[in-house]
């Protein structure tokens, strides 16, 4: 332990200038400033430079790029392209299968959110609350699919929904049912693809609940259960108010990631059978597949803006509340 | 609080979800070790009759090991630049004064909003025009800076007391200096977590290798799995899950021995 007067005398005198002295702490100072400046400068250097090549330039010239007709054949002379305005954008609206790849992305968004958050939020709680022994194990198995590669859950997925053999319609034989061809079917394969996707995320905002939690006052809850509030009610009234950052956050990122729906589509189904999950992400990836980057960025920017305006939108909505 | 027989409800139907969840992974390990003959039977076995390591004979007999090669380098090198750029960098924004700061950290923050389908094809044109198409450095560059990184090492320099900073100088130790032996020794939790969702994230990677690489020498486990998936020939289910069984036990043995930094990383990075 340091006594008061050893703590004193080790730590420097207070920085004020003195009376009459004021011109050389004051250069010291200054050169103090100067020199910090330029380590900081220094070590942002390196990131801001590759940032600048790699992240910000991209996003730059993709814009100019979606005012363009660049097609592949331009890629060596990026900017020796025609302006041709809005003509993309247009292109994209007027596009059937555009159109068809945007209402599949809502249908994503408004059934895989919900789901998403609401499997997460429900084991969260549980474990939270009612799991004491055998936390982490739970904990640790939800969290497995999140750490898994897309390709080999495919490869996994495609083989348990097979329409013979798979294990999901045997299991489903047991009980009588005669399942349908998951993927093969116009009918079930979006829903196939939102399950799938809903199992693989929901532990990412398991965890993240998991934490909010934790900001939840006990007392008040203990309070709430002894005037009669039954846990239904508990939920809805202290639970939920408390969690509202978390859920803003977990909200938001999981809306944008559903808006962005790509990767299960592309390795389940192609966007097929006749466009029944195909994504607007996947739709612009096709476009860059088929050379019409023009095309592709204008669709690109497309869900910039409306990721951008649900962003906004749920931001207003959870602070009016 | 919570009456006696909740618990052991919660229990069953926690037990039954965990159920639902892990099975995809069993019947994966399960398949990876059957024949042929019995992934196709109907109805399907459960164990295999006759467990066998053929499947990944198999798998090895194609240039398997430089494809596990090619996305061990990767990840390395894509976590090694994330850590070591995002530090000094975060760093910098956590505590230190110099020009254009807020305009910059502004500007990366911006771009954590950005889909990466926006930036898809100018780096892809980029890659192309610096000759780099179909290389390993075509993999690595477009990841060593990420604004998420950035974000989280400044956080957590933020949690550091500006009081090191302070005695570093008194010290006479360089501004530059302060950080490489002062602060960085500190950052070990923050690089924990920060690396192991970098190299998961790449180890992951699907999208960019697909599009970039386009020969046996640079493809990464998930794009020679997804090439073999949709090849020509009869699909080969026993290949195609031992695959899957390569890519994801690597990456599951992992996890279960740091899963308590994977699962921070997570929560801190929705909390701040």
């Amino acid at each position: 332990m340091t006594t008061p007067s050893a703590s004193a005398t080790a730590s420097p005198s207070p920085p004020g200038p003195g009376p009459g002295s004021s011109s050389a702490p004051a250069r010291r100072r200054g050169h103090r400033a100067a020199a910090e400046a330029r380590a900081g400068l220094l070590l942002s250097l390196p990131f801001v430079l590759l940032f600048a090549v790699f992240i910000a330039w991209p996003v730059l010239q993709s814009m100019f790029m979606s005012f363009t007709d660049m097609r592949i054949s331009d890629i060596r002379s990026p900017f020796a392209v025609d302006f041709v305005g809005l003509d993309n954008y247009i292109a994209a609206f007027e596009d059937p299968v555009f159109r068809r790849s945007a209402v599949n992305t809502g249908v994503f968004v408004l059934i895989g959110v919900p789901l998403t958050i609401t499997a997460g939020l429900a084991a969260a709680l549980a474990l939270d609350r009612g799991v004491t022994r055998l936390r982490g194990v739970f904990r640790v198995g939800f969290y497995t699919p999140v750490v898994t590669s897309i390709v080999a859950v495919a490869v996994v997925w495609r083989f348990l929904l097979r329409p013979d053999n798979g294990l999901v319609n045997t299991v489903l034989g047991w009980v009588g049912i005669d399942g349908p061809n998951w993927l093969g079917d116009e009918r079930t394969a979006l829903l196939s693809l939102i399950v799938m996707a809903v199992w693989r995320n929901f532990g990412t905002s398991m965890v993240i609940f998991l934490a909010g939690l934790q900001a939840v006052d006990q007392q008040l809850h203990e309070a709430a259960a002894l005037d009669g509030a039954s846990a239904w009610q508990r939920f809805l009234n202290v639970t939920l108010p408390s969690i509202r950052p978390t859920m803003l956050f977990v909200m938001v990122t999981t809306s944008i990631g559903y808006l962005q729906f790509f990767e299960e589509p592309f390795v389940m189904t192609q966007g097929g059978p006749l466009h029944a999950t195909i994504s607007a992400s996947m739709y612009t990836y096709n476009q860059f597949g088929f050379g019409n980057y023009g095309v592709a960025g204008a669709m690109a920017y497309l869900t910039f803006i409306v990721i951008g305006i649900v962003t906004l939108a749920q931001f207003r909505l959870m602070r009016e509340k | 609080m919570i009456d006696r027989r909740r618990p052991v409800l919660t229990y069953i139907v926690l037990t039954a979800f965990l159920l639902l969840v892990i099975t995809p992974f069993v019947w994966m390990i399960l398949g990876s070790l059957k024949t042929q003959g019995e992934l196709l039977r109907v109805p399907p076995t459960w164990l295999p009759e006759e467990p066998t390591l053929d499947n990944f004979r198999r798998l090895f007999d194609r240039p398997f090991g430089r494809y596990f090669q090619n996305s061990a380098v990767v990840a390395i090198a894509v976590t090694v630049g994330n850590l070591f750029f995002s530090s000094m960098f975060g760093y910098a924004l956590a505590h230190l004064h110099f020009p254009f700061k807020r305009v910059l950290f502004l500007l990366v923050l911006g771009c954590l909003m950005i889909p990466g389908l926006v930036t898809f094809i100018p780096q892809y044109v980029l890659i192309v025009n610096l000759g780099l198409a179909d290389t390993i450095p075509a993999l690595i560059l477009p990841f060593l800076v990420q604004p998420f990184s950035v974000f989280l090492m400044r956080q957590f320099f933020l949690g550091l007391p500006r009081e090191l900073l302070e005695a570093g100088r008194i010290d006479g130790v360089g501004e530059i200096a302060i950080f490489f032996r002062i602060y960085l020794p500190l950052a070990g939790p923050a690089f924990a977590t920060l690396g192991i969702l970098t190299f998961l994230g790449s180890w992951n990677n699907f999208l960019w290798p697909l599009v970039v690489s386009s020969s046996e020498s640079t493809y990464t486990l998930p794009v020679a799995l997804a090439l073999i998936s949709t090849g020509q020939n009869q699909t080969d289910y026993g290949l195609l899950l031992a695959g899957a069984t390569l890519i994801v036990l690597p990456i599951l043995v992992v996890f279960l021995f740091f899963q308590r930094y994977f699962i921070q990383g997570i929560a801190t990075s929705g909390i701040k």
